[in-house]
């Protein structure tokens, strides 16, 4: 299946919507659910999917990349501010023409923002995107089966 | 200025308003009056159209012209806005925007309150995601009146005044009759006549200089009588340790204030789902990085063409140097071409503080409507149709609230009213919205003293700051009751905001529920039950 079916997108948006009378469709229960039995029940299917090996793997791939990334721009980011007000006779060494260490550190913060958002994006449709697509649909499943296939 | 000018920029900017206003009539005349509709616009806008209407809301008027306008004065120091305001995106990228879409509905506070007991949560979120707007609302007001007086040449208080009723007046009316949909349309058409006189003026100041950019930083360096200081930082912020702690504050405000603003939370339910949503801001920072880059030549240019000088004798602050670099480049005062770019340049300036104006006053009113009327007057919940009611009326009542506040602050700076909206959102919303994604242990009185133990350090300090007594540029300069250096509390009250936050949850006796954990961790990563 390729995520660029149109039909994707549109059948995802009705998940969850408003039905007729302006109540949301139950699909999911809504996560503020009263503490009844079948909201406790499909809670419990949010629980066993939470344990599942495919969802552990779909996380763990998202924080391994989230983690080190964030870390490494913003330290980079508040690196940059503080050399730019602690150190100004660092960034105004010259590097070639009119271009200083300022001007190629500023013009770097402008590059990594771009080659990041590239990774990320390339990391999420690559390694993450269908296998949370597929959790989903099983999610919905169960709950669905969880409130004894009320709908 | 000559009459010409402000004929043709008012022709200009009405011509903007009648297409708007249509936009929003032939809207509305479709609507169906859900809280979908109103709130989400239906959630099915493409990534590119939403990637477009996100840029329009973040480009203010105060990084075209105020961006710009500080290097031409201050050179490389103004260059440090444009990589903070960007920068902050990634934030946005990676750890909100996707998890935001999947997790809520309508606000900021759907997200937090799904994991807790929901109604003092919802208030404590509802109440910061208001107060950041109304900040960041002000802010706009304030550059719309001070915008409307320069470029008009009209310097007298009447003109500020109507300017600030005018634009608030119509800001309500939009939101108001046209909901997200008409929001969404008119941040594309301002995106695309911003990004697109944003163009066409960088394209004529690098042609002046034969594509030589080498030329222009030196050019700018020389003319500003700094030399090649003016390419470094430190013209504005080198002062005393004070001053440069205050920019250090302002720049980790800018980098996690973004990924707190009620308004771009709000963009992300308007696309059906995370993987659009994610797109979207791909988009966007791919727009917003290229404006800022273009900013930078602007600026730069201003100081080449223009000269420093120049600029600080039309405003001080600098903002009318890209309308004079317009002038200049279009073949200077009195000819033809000059004449038409300062008048489209004006005109997109106002264009622009109308359609961000009107992006956040969406935001609080659905703030409004759907977390503080709903969690103070109904707690079991309501017909969505009532709801919708309740936030067109909350639209008119945070315009005239704006309006007011806007003519009251008519003489603070414009820049320091949007980096204090910024921290207020960096201290308050992202430790709650983030502790709740991210943290299983996280509980109800955590998420509570998260929000309000950033919301009222950061609101404290101000009024304990240089900005509001104790100097002759503050607020009530009669009086002294400063006890805080800074002019930006980002510093000490964002982690606060998450001290706070990590100190209510490990003392409170409740213990976090794992089933609504498991929930909001499962919906965010897969989208799972999502709106």
């Amino acid at each position: 299946m390729t995520y660029e079916d149109p039909w994707y997108d549109a059948l995802a948006s009705g998940w969850g919507g408003l039905d007729g009378t302006g109540r949301p469709a139950v699909a999911v229960p809504p996560a503020r659910g009263e503490p009844d039995a079948a909201g406790t029940r499909a809670r419990d299917v949010y629980v066993e999917v939470q344990r599942s090996q495919a969802f552990q793997e779909v996380r763990g791939r998202y924080r391994r990349f989230v983690v080190p990334g964030t870390a490494a721009f913003l330290v980079w980011y508040v690196g940059y501010v503080v050399a730019a007000t602690t150190a100004p006779g660092l960034m105004a060494r010259p590097v070639a023409g009119a271009v200083n260490v300022a001007m190629v550190a500023g013009l770097g913060q402008f590059l990594t923002t771009f080659l990041l958002t590239w990774a990320y994006s390339r990391h999420a449709r690559l390694r993450r995107d269908r296998a949370a697509l597929d959790l989903r649909w099983d999610t919905q499943e169960l709950a669905r089966g969880a409130q004894g296939g009320a709908l | 200025m000559t009459g010409d000018h402000q004929a043709l920029a008012l022709l200009l900017f009405s011509g903007f308003v009648a297409v708007t206003l249509g936009i929003t009539t032939w809207v509305s005349r479709r609507r169906r009056g859900s809280a979908e509709e109103f709130y989400a616009g239906g959630r099915l806008f493409t990534p590119m159209e939403n990637g477009f209407a996100i840029a329009g809301d973040y480009m203010s008027a105060a990084s075209f012209l105020g961006i710009s306008g500080l290097i031409a004065l201050y050179g490389y120091d103004g260059l440090l806005y444009g990589v903070g305001f960007l920068v902050a995106w990634l934030v946005v990228l990676f750890l909100v925007a996707e998890l935001v879409r999947n997790c809520g509905r309508f606000t900021l506070a759907d997200v937090v309150a799904a994991r807790m007991s929901e109604r003092p949560v919802r208030i404590a979120a509802g109440t910061s995601s208001v107060v950041v707007s109304v900040l960041y609302l002000v802010a706009q007001m304030v550059g719309a009146g001070s915008l409307v007086a320069l470029l008009l040449g009209r310097t007298s208080g009447a003109a500020q005044v109507w300017a600030v009723i005018g634009v608030g007046a119509l800001m309500v009316i939009y939101v108001s009759l046209g909901g997200m949909r008409a929001t969404t349309w008119i941040q594309i058409v301002k995106a695309v006549l911003l990004l697109g006189g944003t163009v066409v003026l960088t394209v004529l100041v690098l042609v002046r200089f034969h594509g030589d950019v080498d030329r222009l930083l030196l050019t700018a360096a020389e003319r500003s009588g700094h030399g090649r200081a003016f390419l470094a930082p430190g013209l504005k912020y080198g002062g005393d340790w004070t001053a440069r702690l205050d920019f250090i504050s302002l720049g980790l405000a800018l980098v996690l204030g973004t990924a707190g603003l009620p308004h771009i939370l709000s963009r992300f339910y308007t696309v059906p789902t995370a993987r659009a949503a994610r797109r979207s801001v791909v988009w966007s920072i791919g727009l917003i990085g290229s404006f800022y880059l273009m900013t930078i030549v602007l600026g730069f240019g201003a100081a080449a063409l223009v000269g420093p000088q120049a600029v600080r004798a039309s405003n001080a602050a600098g903002n009318t140097a890209v309308p004079l670099l317009a002038l200049d480049v279009g073949g200077g005062a009195g000819s033809t071409g000059g004449t038409v770019l300062f008048a489209v340049v004006a005109a997109v300036a106002f264009a622009t503080i109308l359609a961000v104006v009107a992006g956040i006053t969406l935001a609080s009113s659905a703030s409004v409507a759907h977390d503080l009327y709903a969690s103070l007057r109904r707690p079991r919940g309501g017909a969505p149709r009532g709801e919708v009611a309740v936030a067109r009326w909350a639209a008119v009542g945070v315009g005239v609230v704006a309006i007011a506040l806007g003519l009251l602050a008519r003489d603070l700076n414009v820049a320091f009213l949007v980096g204090l909206a910024f921290a207020v959102a960096a201290s308050a919303n992202l430790p709650a919205l983030l502790y709740s994604l991210f943290w299983r242990g996280f509980t109800t009185r955590g998420a509570v003293w998260a929000v309000y133990g950033g919301l009222v350090p950061a609101i404290g300090l101000v009024l304990l700051s240089p900005v509001v007594s104790g100097s002759p540029d503050s607020l009530f300069p009669g009086v002294d009751f400063q006890y805080f250096p800074l002019e930006n509390p980002g510093v000490v009250s964002i982690p606060l905001g998450f001290l706070a936050g990590w100190l209510g949850t490990v003392t409170s006796d409740e213990v976090a529920d794992e089933g609504r954990y498991a929930e909001t961790e499962v919906r965010s990563l897969t989208g799972a039950g999502a709106a």
